[in-house]
């Protein structure tokens, strides 16, 4: 195995890095830690200014998946709001697959001019793991579509300009046959949305779809091939699109916190240290790993899983040991006089738990390993 | 493209080669009866017939010119197999002293993992079957020839260690003790790699296991709680099997080595090696233990072979001393000695 950057690469790194030292300021970070939108149109902005934006759309061959890796992989390291433009990305991916020529044109490059967000309308107030049994409807009415329904965790809502919006358009087929996804301006009359506020400061939304009309140029892939656009879209995030090293931040703090109150020396911190800068360099070879399958013209939807599920508990692993080292001061938050790791603690220890539940749950990712890579009999 | 995580063919041929090998020559029942000494001198020689003394050192020396990512691979086999030879320990003694008799296997070598106290070192990995021990004492490194005693104490991991001397015998200074460090990461990259395949080759057992067995009236692996037991281990796996080859690659002299955890970047060859040899020794402890698990009381009977590996996978890493000073020695060299 060869880990080497080539120059492109590193250059390309270097871009990325020099990009977020100058828009991912401490006061945007505050910013979106008020407001809970993990989206800086600044960044994206600049990323789409130097044309990083285009080159990062999975599957449109401008740029390569190893580079969607190290774009992430850096936005994630420093810290910086990567949500947005993760969605954002990956259904533009999944348009340029499945998408018109239509759809291509207009939707693609309000995207990768960092002008327009999308938000994805899969989950719903009754059904999240098992998403296929959605039940928003769509009908046909002449040359109509009439959506009615509710979604739940429409994160990004409130400020996106596109939503992709999977329903049910027969309910006489199979779950899996019967769906059909649309994609549509978020202004679209018969848009209701509310907020939804997190433990870890995240806003995201409940939407709901009033008689909402659309026509067939909102059709995004088949008629009832709504479940074959999904796997597109999940092929792509579970690959390489962040996710996978969101401890490096806190590792960081955490090791320069223990280095100020003398807490270093202590070769029990030394220990908890080191196990978990070598789960995040773990984490992040898996994901290295996928982007690397991706690249050579493979789907590593399984590569993916397994990286996610190591990725995410494992940084769960480590907030909890720095909780337990930090004790008192760990439980303060952002400013607080003597809070440890800058306040960090307390945040990732109300962010963390969300990373084994979206993007597919923990048991979720077992199920799909236990299936499809050992060959275990199906469950359900 | 940036890098590339596949084998070279060359790669794909020593691993189709040295896992037939030990399927036909290595099966359970070798380790088996090699038990407690953990040496089967046969296999030794048939070992030494395919090249392997010599394989991984350089042809300056007479070597074989193989790289140590090729011997990562080899290693992968040996652990798969639990091949009771010690091959790892010597393709590294022969790397660090490629005399001869080491080259061409006609002495068999080892490295002893600390330092010689009092002339001794303890815990020596195939130290009651080596010829000749590389090791420290005081600030030099040495290789000690003296007769190997042939008999080990009764171990977990039936290992073939003994302590042996590093005064009596034939006693060469090679080296300065400040370079045994890269010695040993070599050690720890190859026993990383050794342990993989011990990790593989039971979860391999283990899905194997589940999908035969049946209680209630269907596989006892169409159980979740039994399918999410094992699904966790592929990734363990498959994140040790890329540090240990990341550190073979980190060990050549043309990769830049830095330290940068705020980054998450790391191809320092001690580091990676260390790393590697960490979360491999879980892995495999982690995985032994599952497999081991879900084969009910069968696990637990002399009778079946995932008793053998789920004591060398214990055993094969506390040799290298308790992990916890392992971890304090990582932790000094990325966030700084305090
Ligand atoms: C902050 C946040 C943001 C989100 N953003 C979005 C978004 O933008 N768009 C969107 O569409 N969705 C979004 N989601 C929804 C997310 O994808 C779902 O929460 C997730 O898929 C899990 O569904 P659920 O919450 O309904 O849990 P459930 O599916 O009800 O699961 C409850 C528990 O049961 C377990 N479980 C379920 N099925 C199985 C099974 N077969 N085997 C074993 N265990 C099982 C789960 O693992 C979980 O622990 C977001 C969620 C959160 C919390």
């Amino acid at each position: 195995m060869d880990f080497t950057l080539s120059p492109e690469a590193i250059a390309y790194r270097n871009l990325v890095r020099s990009i977020i030292a100058d828009t991912v300021t401490d006061e945007a970070i505050e910013d979106i830690h008020r407001t809970g939108t993990f989206d800086l149109p600044a960044l994206n902005f600049a990323l789409a200014k130097h044309g990083l934006l285009e080159r990062a759309v999975p599957g449109m061959g401008k740029g390569d998946p190893i580079e969607l890796w190290i774009l992430f992989n850096e936005l994630e390291k420093a810290g910086a709001p990567y949500d947005g433009i993760a969605v954002s990305l990956m259904i533009a991916g999944v348009i340029n697959a499945v998408g018109t020529d239509q759809q291509k044109h207009r939707i693609i490059p309000s995207i990768v001019s960092g002008e327009a967000g999308v938000c994805m309308g899969y989950s719903e107030p009754d059904y999240g793991s098992d998403v296929a049994s959605i039940v928003t409807r769509a009908v046909q009415d002449g040359d109509q579509w009439v959506i009615n329904g509710a979604k739940m965790w429409t994160t990004m809502a409130h400020v996106a300009k596109w939503l992709i919006l999977l329903t049910r358009t027969d309910t006489d087929l199979p779950k899996h046959r019967g769906l059909t996804m649309f994609i549509l301006p978020m202004d679209t009359p018969g848009i209701t949305v509310k907020p939804v506020h997190t433990m870890a400061s995240e806003h995201t939304n409940a939407t709901w779809y009033d008689d909402v009309c659309v026509g067939d140029e909102a059709v995004l892939g088949e008629v009832n091939g709504g479940w074959r656009t999904m796997t597109v879209a999940l092929a792509f995030e579970r690959g390489v699109m962040g996710g996978t090293n969101q401890g490096v931040p806190l590792l960081t703090h955490f090791a320069k916190w223990v280095k100020q109150v003398g807490l270093a020396s202590d070769p029990a911190v030394k220990v908890e240290l080191a196990k978990a800068a070598i789960d995040m360099h773990v984490s992040t070879l898996l994901t290295q790993r996928a982007a690397w399958i991706a690249a050579s013209g493979g789907l590593p939807g399984l590569e993916g899983s397994m990286a996610k599920l190591f990725a995410t508990e494992a940084y769960q692993r480590e907030v909890h040991s720095f909780q337990n080292v930090a004790a008192q001061p760990g439980l303060l938050g952002f400013h607080e006089d003597g809070a440890a790791a800058e306040g960090f603690i307390d945040y990732d220890a109300r962010h963390s738990p969300v990373t084994t539940i979206y993007g597919g749950t923990s048991e979720i990712q077992r199920n799909n390993i236990a299936e499809r890579h050992l060959g275990l009999p199906r469950n359900r | 493209m940036s890098f590339d995580l596949g084998f070279t063919t060359d790669q794909t041929t020593i691993t189709d080669l040295f896992n037939s090998f030990f399927s036909n020559e290595s099966r359970p029942e070798v380790a088996r009866a090699a038990e407690p000494l953990g040496f089967d001198a046969d296999l030794w020689q048939k070992t030494l017939a395919l090249g392997v003394a010599g394989m991984a050192v350089p042809e300056a020396n007479g070597g074989g010119g193989a790289s140590l990512s090729d011997a990562v691979i080899v290693a992968e086999a040996v652990g798969a197999a639990l091949a009771p030879v010690p091959i790892v320990e010597h393709m590294v003694a022969a790397r660090t002293h490629p005399i001869t008799d080491l080259v061409e296997g006609a002495a068999l070598g080892t490295i002893a993992l600390t330092p010689a106290a009092d002339g001794r070192w303890s815990f020596v990995p195939a130290g009651a079957v080596a010829d000749i021990v590389i090791g420290v004492d005081g600030g030099d490194i040495v290789a000690v020839r003296s007769t190997a005693p042939g008999v080990a104490p009764r171990n977990h991991a039936c290992q073939p260690l003994a302590h042996r001397s590093s005064r009596d015998g034939d006693r060469t200074v090679i080296g300065d003790a400040s370079s045994f460090e890269r010695v040993v990461a070599e050690w720890k990259t190859l026993t990383a790699s050794t342990l993989v395949g011990i990790a593989q080759r039971s979860l391999d057992m283990g899905v194997q296991y589940v999908k035969e067995r049946h209680q209630f009236g269907v596989p006892v692996g169409s159980f979740q709680a039994v399918q999410h037991g094992l699904a966790d281990i592929p990734g363990l796996i498959d994140g040790s099997r890329i540090l240990a080859h990341k550190a073979a690659w980190a060990s050549q002299p043309d990769v830049a080595q830095t330290i940068e955890p705020e980054f998450n970047e790391y191809t320092d060859f001690s580091v990676v090696a260390s790393m590697a040899f960490l979360f491999a020794g879980e892995a495999a402890v982690h995985a032994t233990d599952r497999s081991l698990h879900f084969h009910g009381g069968y696990g637990f009977s002399e009778e079946y072979d995932i008793q053998m590996y789920y004591r060398r996978a214990r055993g094969w890493r506390l040799i290298a001393g308790d992990p916890r000073n392992e971890y304090v020695a990582l932790a000094d060299k990325m966030f700084g000695d305090n």
